[in-house]
This record gives structure tokens, sequence and C-alpha cells, in this order.
């Protein structure tokens, strides 16, 4: 009964990615801005690179490995969730090797074709933009994250909206497995439901969404609610932000700039 | 002379399909005093809770909390003296985090940060939730869920405190700290509970609801020791009175 | 139907992060001007819901394969347009940020086509014109049914566009429309049934929240000014930005020219410890005891001689016309589906 183990899964890593960032680590302590920053500059970065790059991108790893290390970010739920999301990209890198045999040069004994160079790059790409977006929310927390999107003048009823379907999510989900499960234990040789019974039990979980965001509502009036939500979050930037926004950038520059690991085997073996 | 901190006279409600739901209710409440409101499902509690807090008004009659009547130019007044804390945690916790929570009444009343946070970490320690403030609700026990809800409404300083089945879904501890804590509250309240185990022990008072009419109101012991008017009113004697090992009633 | 960072290019994820952003300021002014203080648990829990949806795989009859819901256009149905691009906007990035689902350099794209085209598209342009005020159970589910497809397609041409203009694939452009399309032709479907059966659920049970009651209303006129900017603003930022696309020379001519040129080349592509360290002379640039021959000396002096920006106006051009073909698609089907509608235009609510 894949579904409601999916559903269960998904919540718990959601929940684990959140409370990693709780954690007291030199890179929880840098500024959310410096790191959101710093994120968008490396996913810039890494998209630019051309079609068949793939050597000169493997030097940028080091951005999302420092992050695994300096946060103590468990490697485990990180290349999971990645393993699961990888399907789509793999898929349609893996057309490349069929579609584009025009021939780069030998590997040994192989012929190594565009097509492959291409196929490669996707996925290398693939892995460091994924890696870099798991790890800025377990590095910061989705907290701090809007807090920072705040301070950039992103319209403030997109991040009250953000962290209100982020705490009902797991409410929302939990619910919606709940009716799963209860369908999949009357319903032994279809546990997946059909189309009629999926709207029917979707529509009562609407239902119940929408009474609850009345309650909610009244909740709010409750306490006061005028219409607008008020966020308590100072942020404070330091030196040390600023440095790590400088060093990054200046080393994805470099890594653009230059095919590192080539003017390494250069270096090693002498200009030829 | 006693100072009324709530006041119902003769409140009448229908839905709007036309079901009579509250039917000439009166009643006056005490500065201190702590009183439980029970009857059966559907005897009005859940809708009289709602009135005093000015989600609902009545269609006739009158509601007044401290200083102010109940009407939709007061309730800002209304809703910063009498704290309503709600069944479902669920629908009271909609902040990321329970410090996020307790923060967002004190938030809107518009006090300066120092303050908010002096309100934060006071109402936290006196649910005894201090190390609550930075988890996310999602994480939480039920009993940690209801004192964080609690605690959110405490925040506001109300001077009347009005809970929602406040027992419901509470493992036997949380239940019996539950207990502890609104008998250590000296705030006037106000518990609507199907629990009346827990109303011997918090309230001094009771109000009996049947069919959106008072039934009875007087001292908790005398109210829970007349079968016949519990019986008549769809309830029953609370469990530690039922079934007297010695005299056998 | 996420679009995935690894296939997207910086030039094309500006111009749709650029289109977005207008979208979605221009949504949270419109909501602003409306205030309504039941909107932000509503669209939170919506957002959750949609989220939540998504992740219900139902089995569909006969074909033995499986869908899921989207959810754009129900919350353009229950919210209005403006509401329901900032929830999906919302469902998005969390998809992306937490989950890895579709690329935080991709957000725009994504948003675009999965948040703006449903709202600003298909719901104004085929939903409100088929379902009219007070519409019946019939009506209203081909509104939906409809809308949902159109939503799809161009929400999935959206995707084959993008994937084509950034060039990370070699994919043609006419084999992945024809590998896209089919399939989110019958997910249209699948999505539309499934939204109208919703619909009309809530309908019956609690009508007071249903279509229309809900909506931060904004009446039609600036609905069209602001898909049309939205589009223009797309057409703009996509034509200019191809003209600054990266004029370093693409990998593939690079290589060309370098295979050509070096009598052993290693791969450009090899690993650290791959042909550098193991052939017996290391790839360089330009060897300089090896003469290039003519043609590729040309071909290398192509590649190295652009300057940048590079004004190439084929490829502004395809920019262009995607975009162009985005918008003549959404307007042939409103045009098409208004001559179908035999009631009258809904009159903007006060």
């Amino acid at each position: 009964m894949t579904r409601t183990d999916g559903i269960t899964a998904a919540l718990s890593h959601l929940g684990r990615l959140d409370e990693l960032a709780g954690a007291n680590t030199p890179i929880a302590r840098v500024d959310p801005r410096a790191k959101l920053v710093t994120t968008a500059a490396f996913l810039v970065t890494v998209a630019s690179y051309g079609r068949l790059e793939v050597s000169a991108l493997l030097p940028l790893a080091a951005f999302p490995l420092a992050l695994f290390a300096l946060g103590d970010v468990p490697l485990r739920p990180i290349l999971s969730r990645m393993a699961l999301v990888a399907p789509f990209a793999v898929l349609v890198g893996a057309f490349e090797p069929f579609l584009d045999r025009q021939p780069l040069g030998t590997f040994g004994p192989v012929v190594v074709t565009a097509g492959w160079a291409s196929f490669a790059s996707i996925f290398l790409r693939f892995a460091l933009s994924v890696s870099a977006a798991l790890l800025l929310v377990a590095t910061t927390g989705l907290d701090a994250v809007a807090a920072a999107l705040a301070w950039f003048r992103v319209p403030r009823v997109l991040i009250v909206q953000l962290l209100f379907l982020y705490r009902y999510l797991f409410v929302l989900s939990e619910e919606v497995a709940r009716s799963l499960r209860a369908h999949a234990l009357r319903s032994p040789d279809h546990p997946s439901p059909r189309l009629r019974i999926a709207g029917s039990m979707l529509g009562q979980v609407l239902l119940r969404t929408l009474e609850r965001a009345q309650r909610i509502h009244v909740a709010m009036l409750c306490r006061g609610f005028d219409g607008e939500v008020r966020l308590r979050r100072p942020l404070r930037a330091r030196l040390s932000d600023f440095a790590f926004i400088a060093c990054w950038c200046a080393y994805f520059g470099l890594c653009r700039a230059a095919n590192l690991p080539r003017l390494l085997g250069i270096a090693v073996h002498g200009a030829g | 002379m006693s100072h009324h901190l709530v006041r119902l006279e003769d409140v009448h409600f229908s839905y709007p399909d036309g079901t009579p739901a509250l039917r000439g209710v009166s009643f006056e409440l005490h500065h201190g005093e702590s009183v439980g409101l029970v009857g059966a499902n559907g005897a009005g509690k859940s809708t009289l809770l709602l009135h005093l807090a000015g989600v609902l008004f009545p269609s006739s009659g009158r509601i007044r909390v401290g200083d102010w009547p109940v009407t939709s130019e007061t309730l800002g007044n209304v809703r910063r003296s009498l704290g309503l804390v709600f069944q479902d945690p669920d629908d009271q916790l909609f902040m990321p985090t329970v410090a996020d929570d307790v923060a967002f009444g004190p938030l809107n009343l518009g006090l300066p940060l120092e303050e908010v946070a002096t309100r934060l970490s006071g109402a936290l320690e006196r649910v005894g939730a201090a190390g609550l403030g930075p988890r996310p609700a999602y994480r939480l026990s039920g009993g940690e869920k209801r004192a964080a809800a609690i605690a959110s409404v405490l925040a506001m300083s109300p001077d009347v405190l009005v809970m929602d089945e406040p027992s419901s879904g509470l493992d036997p501890a949380a239940r019996r700290r539950l207990i502890g804590l609104l008998r250590s509250f000296e705030h006037t309240k106000i518990v609507a509970t199907h629990d009346l185990d827990l109303v011997m022990d918090v309230c001094a008072r009771t109000v009996v609801l049947r069919e959106g009419g008072v039934a009875a109101d007087g001292p908790t012991a005398s109210i829970f020791g007349d079968s016949a008017l519990l019986e008549a009113c769809h309830l029953e004697k609370p469990l530690r009175l039922q079934g007297c090992p010695r005299c056998g009633e | 139907m996420h679009m995935s960072d690894a296939l997207v290019s910086p030039a094309v994820a500006a111009s749709m992060w650029a289109a977005t952003t207008v979208a979605s300021v221009a949504s949270a002014r419109a909501l602003g001007r409306r205030p309504d203080d039941r909107r932000v648990p509503l669209m939170g829990v919506l957002g959750a819901f949609v989220f939540a949806a998504q992740m219900v795989n139902f089995s569909i009859p006969g074909t033995g394969s499986s869908g899921h819901l989207v959810g754009g256009l129900l919350l353009a149905i229950l919210l209005g347009p403006s509401a329901a691009l900032l929830v999906m906007a919302s469902v998005l990035a969390v998809q992306a940020l937490f989950f890895g689902d579709g690329g935080v350099l991709a957000l725009g794209c994504n948003i675009f086509n999965l948040g703006v085209l449903s709202s600003f598209v298909a719901y104004p342009f085929v939903f409100a014109p088929v379902a009219g005020t007070q519409p019946t159970r019939g009506r209203l589910a081909l509104a939906t049914v409809l809308a949902s497809v159109v939503a799809l397609q161009i929400g999935s041409l959206g995707v084959v566009i993008e994937t084509a203009l950034s060039q990370r694939t070699s994919i043609s452009l006419g084999t992945f429309l024809l590998l896209m399309q089919p399939i989110h032709l019958a997910i249209g479907v699948i999505e539309g049934l499934i939204t109208a059966a919703l619909i009309l659920f809530i309908r019956d049970a609690r009508p007071e929240l249903a279509l229309g009651n809900l909506n931060a209303t904004v009446s039609r006129p600036s609905l069209r000014r602001l898909a049309v900017g939205t589009l223009l603003a797309a057409a703009v930022v996509a034509g200019v930005l191809s003209w600054f696309a990266s004029s370093a020379p693409d990998g593939l001519e690079w290589s060309l020219a370098r295979a050509s040129v070096g009598t052993r080349a290693g791969t450009q592509s090899g690993a650290p410890q791959g042909p550098s360290l193991r052939s017996p002379e290391p790839t360089t640039v330009l060897p300089a005891e090896t003469q290039p021959g003519p043609e590729s000396q040309e071909r290398l002096l192509h590649a190295v001689g652009r300057k940048w920006p590079k004004i190439d106006a084929s490829e502004s051009l395809s920019g262009l016309a995607g975009v162009a073909m985005t918008l003549a698609l959404g307007g042939l089907l409103a045009a098409g589906l208004r001559l179908v509608r035999r009631s009258s235009r809904p009159t903007p609510p006060p």
C-alpha cells in the first residue's frame, strides 16, 4: 500500500528537515539572507554551464558538501530525498546518449559521445541544485527563510501563506492518509481508490478543511486578529555573513571562469 | 459590592436555518468564580461560549463582559478581557512555532516587542511549558498542545478564561496536570465540558444546560447529587460518585 | 510536469521569474485592495489540501495507470485567480525547497506553468465564460473539464518551450511536444473530472462556500489586462534575455573545435582522474606543436570570437515565437469558446 506509506514517509521527512535547522551549528548561525543569496548565486552558476560541461561542474560540489559538514546534516535523508525526485531528470537525460552520438573523444578504450556527456552533465546539475535547495532549508528552517524573504520585500500575504501552508500540511496530510488507510482496509483488491471514490474521499476532506478554516478564523479573531499577521523575527547581519557571501560567490565565479579539474590535471602532469 | 464580570440576560439565539440554540439563558459570574458548564451534546454549550467571545450575536437579550456590552463595536475590548480556549488545539495553534502562537495575541494588541517577549515567557511558564517555545505545533503531544493553546490565550492577560472541553483527548497524566493547572489559576473561569469529574475538582459552581435553556445553576456538589436532574438533562453522575462500594448506589 | 534546474538555462529561468513576479505582485496588490480576514486561514488550509491531495494517486479505470490532482484550477474556482496564484506558488515553493520536486531556479517556470496559466488564462477565458452564473451541474462539470484540459495543455506547452529554449537537452521540439501534449491531455481530463466532482460536492453540501462566494472578486476586464500584461512581460524578457544568453562557446562547438585540433584529445568531460592522468599527453587548449587545419581554425575563431551580448536574431525570434505561440493558443481557445457560449456575460459582482 504505497500511497499511505508515501504520505507518512513524506511527512516524517518534512518534519525531520525542519528539526535539523534548529541545531546550533556554524551554518545555522549564518544570517538567512546570506544563505538565500549564496544559494541563489550557486543555482544560477550551476545552470549557466553549457550542455556538455561535466568536469568543470565538479568543484562546485564543494558548496553543498560544506553545508553538509558544517551543518551537521545527516546524509541519508537528503540522499534518499534526492533519489526519489531523480527519475524525471534522469528520464530526460537518458535520451541524450541516443539522440546525440557525436563522438567527443576516448576514455581509455571507450568512445565517449556528446550524448553521454550531456547525460552526465544533466545528472550532475540535478544533484547539485537539488542538494543545495534541500540544504538551504535543512540549515535555515522555514521560519528564518520567511524572515529573509520578508526583508527582500516579498509580499507579506505570500509569506504568511507559506507559513500557514507549512503549518497545516501535517494536519491535512494525516487526514488524507487516514482516509486512504480506511479505504484500503475495506478494499483489499483495490487499495488505490478509483476515480469516483477518490473524488468523494477528497470531497469529504475538502469539506472538513473548509470548516477547519472557519474555526481557525474564529480562533484568530478571538486573539485580536485584524487582518494583518505580524512577524517577530529581527534579523541582524554581521561581518561574517558578508564574508560568507563574498567568499562563496568568488569561488563560484572562479569555478565558472576556469575548468579547475583540468587545470589541476595540467598542474600535476605539466603542460603538454 | 460584588463586581459582575460576566452577565447574560435572557439570551436567545437561533441558527440561520431556524433551529433554536439558546432560549432565554441568564446568569451572572462574579470575580474569581469558577463555573462548570455542562449539558448533553447539542444543549448549547459551545454556542454559548461563542456568544461570550462575540463570535455570535444573540437575536435578543444582552451579554456583558467586564465593563463592556458585547456588540460588534466593542469586540476589541471584549476579547482583551475574555480569552477563549477551543476544543481542538490544532485550530488554535496556527503559527509555525509555539512561541509564534503565544506571541500572536500580544502582537495583535500592539504591545512593544520587549513586552511581547515578557508575556511570551510568562505565559509558557505559567502552563509549565517553558521549553516548548521553539517547537513546532505538529510535534507536540496532546497534553503539550493543550498547554500551548492555553498559554496562547493567557498571554493576552484576560480577566476571564473560557474553555471548551479542555480535557478531551488527554491521557490521564496530562489530564491530572491540566486539573492542577486550572486550580492554580486565579482567573474567573468558565469550563464547558463532559468531564464531570474535572468540574468537581475545579469548579465550585455548575450551570446545567438543557435544550438551550438553563436547567440548573448552583453549587457543584448539590447539582451532581441530584440524580433526577442529571437524568432529565441526559447526564450522569460523575464517575467518582457512581457505584459507591459501600452503599452500592 | 515540474521543471528541474538541470534542464533550465539562467536566461529562461530569469524571464519566467520576471513574469511570475509581475503576476504575483499584482495578485498580492489585488488581494490587498479587498481585504478579507477570512482569507488567511482559508488560503493556508486549501494550500495544504492541494499539497496533500497531490499525493493521492488514483487508478484510472480501464487504463491501468494512475494520475493525481494538480489543483490550480480548483484553487482558482474556490478562491479566485489572485489568491489561487499565491496559494499555488506557496505549494510549489514548499515542494521545491523541502522535497526537491522541481528546481528552485526553475520555480519561476513552474509557478508560471501551473499557477499563472491556470489562474489567468484557463479560469477567466475558459471556465468563467462556459460556466456563466448559476450553472447547472452539467454545465459546471463541462466548464471544469474544458478549463482543466486547456490549463494542462498550455502548462505542458510551457514546459516544452522552456526546455527547448534552454537548450540543455538534445530532444527536438517536435519529439518533446509529441511526448508531452497527449499525456497531459489525458491528465487534463482526469484532473477536470476530479475537480468537477469536488466542486459539485462542495456546492451541494455547503453552497455558501462554493464558487464565486469566496472570490476576491476581480472583474473581468482587469483580469484580461493582467493576463495580457503577464504574457507580454514574459515575451519581452524572453526575447531580450536570449540576446544576452551566454556567449561562451557552446560546449559542443568548443569540443568539436578541439577535437579537430588536438591529435590525442581526451574528452572534455572526463572525470578528474580520467584521461588527463592516464593518457600520456594531457589535453591542452592549443598544443603548440600541432598545426590546426584551416576549417577547424576557422571554427575555433568563430567559437572564440563571439562578442557579448550576442545579438543573434534567430535566437531572440525563437524566444519571442515561443511566447507568441502560447498567447495565440490561449487567445484562439478563448475566442472559440466565446462562440460556443450561450448565456450572457456574468456581471461583475459589486
